[in-house]
């Protein structure tokens, strides 16, 4: 589909705004629907919807099959890195209260890391069965 | 931070670190280098857990610091404290296996997947065990399920697809059935964790949802754990999935899946009035009966091993079910005993078959005749395997089917005293078929140079074997905790 102008100048218009409405719905989980699960599928379908259009070689020099599987891994220790810097504080496992002086900003501190862990993970997750998938042809 | 009292969330983290890490590094020998880390520290930790559990009774935490009925409690008790120990023991037996076992098995490429895989099965496993929040089970129940139908499909036979999807379809089916069960409960009581929805239940005076919760949750997790009539998928499971990885499964997860269908009769419903109203004793010595004479008749006409055996663990289950059918100190002691004994043997079983399998490439009956004669130690560790299935006397085999009986004298039930007696005698006749091929025949021509296989093999299926004697002869550690997880289900003060 590279060479429908249409689909070209349009992809390139509104993949920008899926990323950031993407970054939106991430942030904005604190106070109201969404969070990284969401955020991460939004990601990954602007990824899928531009390797529709110019093609999966291209997406793939853009996230590398190694970038996306390192992703999956990274958001993970990201919400388990979390997890310990509740215990290395003084608090338990995932313990957000003891992440700053006052215990309710400690929250919104510990939901943050832990949301951007699950974005991450989400995002690697489903770009990485897009690719599996996509990859497979009749050879 | 004091490192005991965060012992309970680190036996779960601690594997489930090793795996992310794993695929972070992309290679073969770290990855493996990792997860054997992760594994042998969960082993450690649980070992330590099981030492605070007998010296100071519950250990209770919260994770994130929200009290128990509202946050998320890990709980180890007795019972889960044994099956910890037993769930990352074998893991950290079966792993040093699996460097040398896979190499044949799946390809090189994709090693450190594999290990990360693994990895999270056991963090799975480990986390349905200490959890004491239903829909945290829930979640861990999904984790360990899903890594083990990728586990599966990786043999290298093409068949292992199928078993995978086969075992998947009916794995989700099992976990839809859970989550509709804990839905109800929640309904009703308004509390995810399992003791208070234990308390609460005890002056429920609606009925109707809390029997369907019942019938959801004993339906789900029997699928889970392959009691009879719906143990279809694990035989092609257990058959076709790379060596080590039948031998983990074998192993760990039905003695899960018991665990969680014991936590939720007797820490859940067992105070109840409600879980009176329903036969549930009679139908667990149904199917438990069952299950113990179809499959092991089914067992005897297998010709591949590892299907035999798959046929055996079946049928073993059966004994199982019909320890929590008499509803008695005995019968459960019987039933958590057993649940050690024979992942014990079958995880050493497997071993050894994945062993065969290594040397003679293949372990259908037809293949596997005369390997008395080519790998004679591996023989006589698989006939080791083979009489405590049996329940020999000084195997670990024995040690559950005495108890079993005992249980089945203190209710006066002398017929079926009788029936384990003659379905032990099925499992002489399945035994007896493999003695049978391997050292009254001839090995075929083309097998006579196959020789014993590598120390890697080995040395961990030896290790389980040993397991194996030493439960049939010093049974103060697996009887003594069964016997006091037994008391702690039925309340019972000894």
């Amino acid at each position: 589909m590279r060479n429908d102008m249409v689909l070209r100048v349009v992809g390139k218009l509104l993949i920008p705004f899926i990323l950031m409405f993407a970054l939106y719905v991430q942030f904005h989980g604190d106070f109201g629907p969404g969070g990284g699960f969401q955020a991460g599928t939004i990601v990954a379908a602007a990824i899928i919807f531009y390797a529709i259009i110019y093609g999966l070689n291209t997406a793939r020099r853009v996230l590398p099959d190694w970038v996306v599987e390192s992703m999956i891994a990274i958001g993970v220790l990201l919400y388990i890195g979390v997890g310990f810097a509740g215990l290395l504080l003084g608090g338990n496992f995932l313990d957000y209260f003891v992440l700053d002086s006052d215990p309710v900003v400690g929250q919104h501190r510990g939901i943050f890391w832990i949301e951007l862990g699950v974005a991450i993970t989400v995002f690697g997750v489903l770009l990485k069965i897009f690719y599996l998938f996509a990859r497979r042809g009749p050879n | 931070m004091s490192f005991a009292e965060h012992l309970p969330v680190l036996q779960v983290v601690v594997p489930l670190v090793s795996a992310p890490l794993a695929v972070l590094f992309r290679d073969r020998l770290a990855a493996f280098l990792l997860v054997l880390a992760g594994s042998w520290a969960a082993f450690a930790i649980s070992i330590l857990l099981w030492l605070q559990v007998r010296e100071s009774g519950i250990i209770s935490y919260a994770i994130g610091s929200w009290p128990a009925p509202w946050g998320i409690e890990y709980r180890v008790d007795a019972l889960s404290s044994l099956v910890l120990m037993l769930v990352s023991g074998v893991g950290a037996v079966v792993l040093p296996y699996c460097r040398s076992s896979i190499v044949r098995e799946i390809r090189p490429d994709t090693h450190y997947l594999f290990y990360a895989m693994f990895a999270l099965c056991l963090t799975g496993l480990l986390g349905i065990t200490i959890t004491g929040d239903a829909f945290n089970l829930f979640v861990f129940l999904e984790i360990s399920s899903l890594s083990s139908y990728v586990l599966i499909a990786l043999g290298k036979d093409r068949r292992a697809l199928v078993a995978s999807y086969q075992y998947l379809i009916m794995g989700t089916i099992g976990a839809t059935f859970i989550v509709i069960g804990v839905g109800l409960l929640y309904v009703k009581t308004g509390t995810l964790n399992l003791a208070d929805m234990g308390v609460r239940l005890q002056d429920m005076t609606s009925h109707r949802p809390v029997l369907a919760a019942l019938a959801f949750l004993t339906v789900g997790i029997s699928l889970k754990l392959a009691l009879f009539p719906l143990h279809q998928w694990l035989p092609n499971a257990y058959a076709y999935a790379p060596s080590a990885v039948s031998a983990f499964l074998a192993a760990t997860a039905t003695k899960v899946s018991v665990y969680a269908l014991l936590r939720f009769y007797f820490s859940v419903f067992g105070e109840t009035a409600i879980f009176k109203q329903l036969p549930m004793e009679d139908l667990m010595l149904v199917l438990a009966l069952a299950g113990m004479f179809v499959a092991s008749t089914v067992a005897i006409f297998q010709n591949n091993l590892k299907r035999l055996f798959a046929y055996s663990s079946v049928a073993q289950i059966g004994y199982i079910a019909l320890g929590i059918s008499f509803d008695s100190v005995t019968g459960l002691t019987a039933t958590i005993v057993h649940l050690v004994n024979h992942a014990v043997t079958k995880g050493s079983l497997f071993l050894l078959l994945g062993a065969v399998m290594a040397s003679m490439g293949g372990v259908t009956l037809a293949r596997v005749q005369g390997v008395g004669r080519v790998m004679p130690v591996t023989t006589f560790g698989i006939v080791l395997c083979g009489l405590s299935l049996i329940g020999v006397p000084g195997t670990a085999g024995f040690v559950s089917k005495w108890y079993l009986i005992l249980a089945a004298l203190e209710k006066g039930q002398w017929w079926l005293v009788f029936l384990i007696v003659l379905s032990s005698l099925l499992a002489v006749v399945y035994v007896w078929r493999f003695v049978e091929a391997a050292y009254f025949r001839a090995p075929r021509a083309d097998l006579l140079q196959a020789r014993e296989a590598s120390l890697g093999l080995a040395i961990p299926a030896w290790i389980l074997v040993g397991a194996t004697i030493w439960f049939g002869v010093d049974t103060s550690v697996t009887v003594g905790s069964a016997a006091a997880a037994a008391n702690m289900l039925l309340g019972v003060t000894p």
